[in-house]
């Protein structure tokens, strides 16, 4: 198991403010497997990631990344495990304006002061296909080839888990769908387990698993789900929601 | 991670270099001080190893009174001539000189004045021919006792030939001599180190300039081939005995070259004074710059923690960026301090007659406070900036997590406890109670500044409320209210910046304008003359008249009494301190209303002498005691006390009479009240004593409230010189703000973007800027006003006993500092209010 999250609660504020993102949630994402995460907005899907990957702390529950109580962690030990265990892809490509590509890349072990597993990272360039763009700092770039640079900065230090947050929400459909199909295959080729967070269901069919949250719970779940099937799901769940009310 | 750093600092080089630049100019002034005084001080070495080229040995006497370099003029010892012959008998000797040498020989020039010398001393000697550095360049050495022979500098100054007649002063008043030779030194110098030389025959030279014939007060002995100087120098010191100080030459250079060093330090201390000031206020700079840089970097910090980085990596990038931006303010300050240093010394060496400047020398003690000052001050002023960076959570990387308002409570606090800790500093200081009292108080007024900077943010957002409102008459007018209430921190940091600067300046002023007042309204209430005779001080030396002024004085019609007054330094009763002598005690008691407490102060004879009040109770002296008095020539005395004064601020200390003057170090008066008889007329009385003074151009006379006036006035070049030094700071403080707002215009370009979409007109954009600076600016100024106000009205209460008892606030200096802050505003606004206007609305709108 790459990472677990066992009835985890998240409030916000208290008394009568008070909000639950989270309620309750089990859920176990499984190594070498890709995972969406989805849920209309405020379903509390990126809150689930954020306390997934260590970045928020949980009111209530635990979480574990591989063997790692991530829960219960003080500072040190979360940076640790963030530079060790977990990876990230941002909707906003955050690469650090002022270096090149390949500095971008080599960021996260840089500051680990890790050396580069040379056969790896050429492995990683490779697949992003970024040979001829190592040079360039991110403004030079498109905003596919930024998020491939996000991409290979993830994969370079072989996390565990890397932690996806709508890698494709500021990308066109096909510079979307090179970076998706880049990613399924670091999952199929290399064994690398990934957790997305998206809204979109074309997004979500690249996964081989997809976790659905509505109102901080998880309500549904679908293994090798397509677009049409995501899709209906969706409307399911909206479905519910309307009835609800 | 050093490189994203180093990376990350190269693409903010422009505002880096605005923050930068107050440390530049702090150790600018470090390093030129240490240049300044290593090249003059080298120079100085030059010119009496120059001076003291003919000197193997040289013999002097141990002076009567020892006197400090800062307390006045300190008058050699003098031996009998015997001691020559003496000397030429001790083996080893190949010749010896006998020298009659001070400093006091006052060339009038063409102009009728005395010839000015910036510091450097007016040597009048005996000649001896050529010898040493010494060459004829004209004419010959003196014969006759009304023969002289001049430098080159003397003969420049005052437009002297051979052949021509000059009038000097010495120990006696003005001489008429014939120029009869004019001589240089070694490599055509016209002097060395300035120095204004006058020979007369030896005769001649030991009366006008000891006092004393048959006397020398320095032999310079020349050993014989092989001789060891420090061989001759023990056996001579044998022969003469007790009394006598013996040196070699190379002694002589190194001490006469240290004891000018020391006056140097104070050159040293003003210019650590700027530094001190610059790197104070540099120190909010950063501090504020850095805050904002951290703030902008909030998303990319984020992501560095996102990715792995600890805490430690964070502060420990932000502070590579500060010792990145402290090693080239240090380098870029080197530079400019060395550039600071030979200019001061190149017009030092011209102000001081044609010194002849080693060359440029850059100590290792200029690099290395340099770069110590520079690098501490920047990561001094980043450390919180860093903490806070190091705070930032990870999870900001993925959303806009609005920086919550933090409560201002913590800092308000600790802003009202160190402003309460560097009060009672300071009182404590003020009181006199502490050991070093002067570093007490300098401490209080650090930790007050302190203090008061961080009680600003709270303070901010009232009174940037109320500023604001002036401005608010127009939509941009609001906005830039608003902005600049918007973070009170920052606005808080900038404004502070601003209030150092202006608080030193607003005190300083308090003060010594409460002074001026506070003597002025005693000497008022005081002095009972209507005519003074005095003269502006220039250097140690007083300036003095010929005595004979006092008894023709006397005898103008209309004038009913004259006080002249001698002043020197003297050991009384084993301490030494100040002492006068009067030509007429009944005048004096008059002039100053002084009333005896015991004995009597109607007049003086010959060894007697008269004390205020507070002196004979700290000495326990009483009337009929014998007290020794060493003045600064001659033999102890002793002295009968026969009256004791009540003291006043005015006047105070011993008092004998004017016969005893003749062994002063300046035996001619240098003061003298005049009192005129009931209905004479100033008018009519003043043109005659100034006739008597042709002969006196030292001093001139003035009358009661002129002289009140000149004496007041000495404080005004005080002011001028502090006011100079502040604006500095005030300088430094502008770039702050123009900092702060380049800043708030980048970090807004979205927010100005939407503006100018919605329609707001380039000039509305500007004028919304400026608004915003002003209030910054006039808020720090207000605030330094206050502060100011404040600590110069506890000096000046601390200072009552003192005899300053006038407290005096400046009001329209005051207000001029809030309306130049308005200016100072809008200057600072300008470019960042181009800036501001000149975005293009589109890509604003885009821009994260």
């Amino acid at each position: 198991m790459a990472a677990r999250a066992n009835d985890v609660w998240k409030v916000y504020g208290s008394g009568e403010a008070q909000v639950a993102a989270l309620r309750g949630v089990n859920a176990e994402f499984e190594r070498a497997r890709f995972t969406a995460i989805m849920g209309p907005s405020g379903s509390g899907k990126s809150t689930l990631m954020h306390c997934l990957a260590g970045l928020d702390s949980v009111t209530r529950g635990t979480i574990h990344i591989g063997d790692t109580a991530v829960t219960g962690l003080g500072d040190a030990g979360l940076t640790k495990l963030r530079r060790d265990k977990v990876g990230f892809i941002f909707q906003q490509f955050n690469l650090l304006p002022t270096l090149t590509a390949l500095e971008n890349i080599l960021l996260p072990l840089s500051i680990a002061g890790r050396k580069p597993d040379k056969e790896w990272l050429d492995t990683v360039i490779d697949t992003v296909g970024l040979r001829d763009r190592l040079g360039h700092r991110p403004a030079q770039l498109s905003g596919g080839q930024q998020q491939r640079v996000a991409c290979a900065r993830a994969l370079a230090s072989r996390p565990d888990v890397i932690f996806a947050d709508e890698p494709t929400g500021n990308l066109d459909s096909r510079a979307g769908a090179e970076v998706l199909g880049f990613l399924r295959r670091s999952v199929a080729e290399y064994q690398q387990t990934i957790v997305m967070v998206t809204h979109d269901p074309v997004a979500a069919s690249y996964a081989g698993r997809v976790i659905f949250l509505a109102d901080g719970q998880i309500v549904s779940e679908l293994i090798e789900p397509t677009p049409e099937t995501v899709l209906d799901t969706m409307k399911k769940l909206d479905g519910l929601a309307e009835a609800g009310l | 991670m050093l490189r994203a750093t180093l990376k990350s600092l190269l693409a903010r080089k422009v505002r880096l270099v605005l923050s930068g630049l107050a440390v530049v100019l702090g150790v600018m002034f470090v390093s030129g001080a240490f240049v300044l005084t290593d090249t003059l001080g080298r120079s100085f070495d030059t010119v009496f190893s120059d001076a003291y080229a003919g000197t193997d040995v040289g013999v002097s006497a141990k002076p009567k009174i020892d006197v400090g370099e800062m307390e006045g003029m300190e008058v050699a010892g003098t031996f009998p001539a015997s001691a020559l012959e003496q000397v030429r008998g001790v083996s080893g000797v190949a010749s010896a000189t006998g020298l009659a040498a001070a400093d006091g020989a006052r060339v009038i020039g063409s102009n009728g004045k005395v010839l000015t010398s910036v510091g450097a001393p007016q040597f009048g000697s005996n000649w001896t021919g050529e010898s040493g550095q010494v060459e004829l360049r004209e004419g010959r050495g003196p014969t006759a006792d009304n023969e002289v022979a001049v430098n080159g500098a003397v003969a420049k100054a005052a437009k002297l030939a051979v052949g021509d007649r000059v009038g000097i002063l010495t120990l006696q008043p003005k001489r008429e001599f014939t120029v009869v030779g004019i001589f240089g030194y070694g490599g055509d110098r016209d002097s060395l180190g300035g120095a204004q030389e006058v020979t007369f025959t030896e005769r001649a030279a030991q009366e006008l300039m000891l006092g004393q014939p048959g006397v020398f007060s320095e032999l310079s002995v020349k050993a014989a081939d092989g001789v060891d100087p420090a061989k001759l120098r023990d056996d001579i010191a044998g022969t003469l005995g007790d009394g006598y100080v013996v040196k070699t030459g190379e002694q002589l250079s190194e001490d006469a070259s240290a004891g000018l060093k020391e006056g140097l330090a104070f050159f040293n201390n003003i210019l650590l004074g700027f530094a001190g000031v610059a790197l104070f206020v540099g120190i909010f700079l950063i501090l504020n710059t850095f805050s904002i840089i951290v703030a902008q970097r909030t998303r990319e910090l984020a992501l560095l923690r996102a990715i792995g980085a600890g805490r430690r990596q964070v502060i420990g990038s932000v502070l590579v960026e500060a010792v990145a931006i402290g090693l080239v303010a240090s380098v870029l300050g080197l530079g400019a301090g060395i550039g600071v240093g030979a200019l001061l010394a190149y017009v030092f060496g011209q102000t001081a007659g044609g010194l002849q400047l080693a060359g440029l020398g850059v100590p290792p003690a200029a690099v290395i406070s340099s770069f110590a000052v520079g690098l501490v001050v920047t990561v001094i002023a980043a450390v919180l900036p860093a903490m806070r960076a190091a705070r930032i959570p990870p999870v900001a990387a993925m959303q806009d997590v609005a920086t919550p308002d933090r409560p201002l409570t913590k800092i308000s606090v600790a802003g009202a406890v160190v402003s309460a800790i560097g009060g009672t500093l300071m009182a404590f200081g003020l009181s006199g109670t502490g050991g070093n009292t002067l570093l007490t108080i300098l401490g209080g007024v650090l930790l007050c500044f302190i203090g008061v900077a961080l009680l600003t943010p709270l303070i901010s957002r009232p009174v940037v409320g109320l500023l604001g409102r002036l401005f608010s008459w127009s939509v941009p007018g609001k906005l830039g209210r608003l902005n600049s209430g918007r973070n009170p921190r920052r606005t808080a940091i900038t404004a502070a910046a601003l209030m150092v600067g202006i608080a030193l300046v607003t005190g300083v002023t308090v003060i010594l304008d409460s002074a001026k007042s506070s003597i002025t309204a005693l000497a008022e209430d005081t002095i009972q003359a209507e005519l003074v005779i005095s003269g502006a001080q220039t250097g140690p030396r007083p300036p003095s008249f010929d005595p004979a002024v006092l008894d023709q004085a006397a005898e103008v019609p209309g004038v009913a009494m004259v006080a002249g007054l001698y002043g020197d330094r003297a050991v009384v009763g084993g301490k030494q301190g100040w002492i006068t002598a009067t030509s007429s005690v009944p005048a004096l008691r008059e002039i100053y209303r002084a009333t005896p407490t015991a004995g009597s102060i109607d007049s003086l004879g010959p060894n007697q002498l008269l004390v205020d009040s507070k002196t004979a109770k700290d000495r326990g002296l009483s009337v009929g005691d014998t007290v020794p008095v060493q003045l600064s020539r001659g033999d102890a005395q002793n002295y009968t006390l026969t009256g004791i004064y009540a003291e006043s601020e005015l006047f105070g200390g011993f008092v004998i009479p004017a016969s005893a003057a003749a062994n002063f170090a300046v035996p001619q008066p240098t003061q003298a009240y005049l009192k005129l008889a009931p209905g004479a007329s100033v008018d009519q009385v003043m043109p005659r004593v100034e006739t008597l003074l042709a002969d006196s151009p030292e001093v001139s006379v003035a009358d009661r409230a002129d002289f009140i006036e000149q004496q007041a006035g000495q404080l005004d070049g005080l002011l001028t010189m502090i006011q100079i030094l502040l604006a500095l700071a005030i300088v430094i403080a502008v770039l702050g703000i123009v900092n702060t707002l380049a800043l708030s215009v980048l970090e807004r370009t979205r927010e100005l973007g939407l503006l100018r979409a919605i329609g707001l007109r380039r000039g509305q954009t500007m004028r919304m800027i400026t608004v915003e600076a002003v209030v910054i600016s006039v808020f720090g100024a207000l605030l330094g006003v206050a502060v100011g106000a404040g600590l110069g009205a506890a000096v000046v209460r601390a200072l009552r006993e003192d005899g300053i008892t006038n407290l005096v606030l400046p009001w329209s200096e005051m207000g001029l500092f809030l309306g130049l802050a308005a200016v100072v505003g809008v200057v600072a606004a300008v470019l960042p209010a181009i800036r501001a206007a000149r975005l293009n609305v589109l890509g604003a709108i885009a821009h994260e």
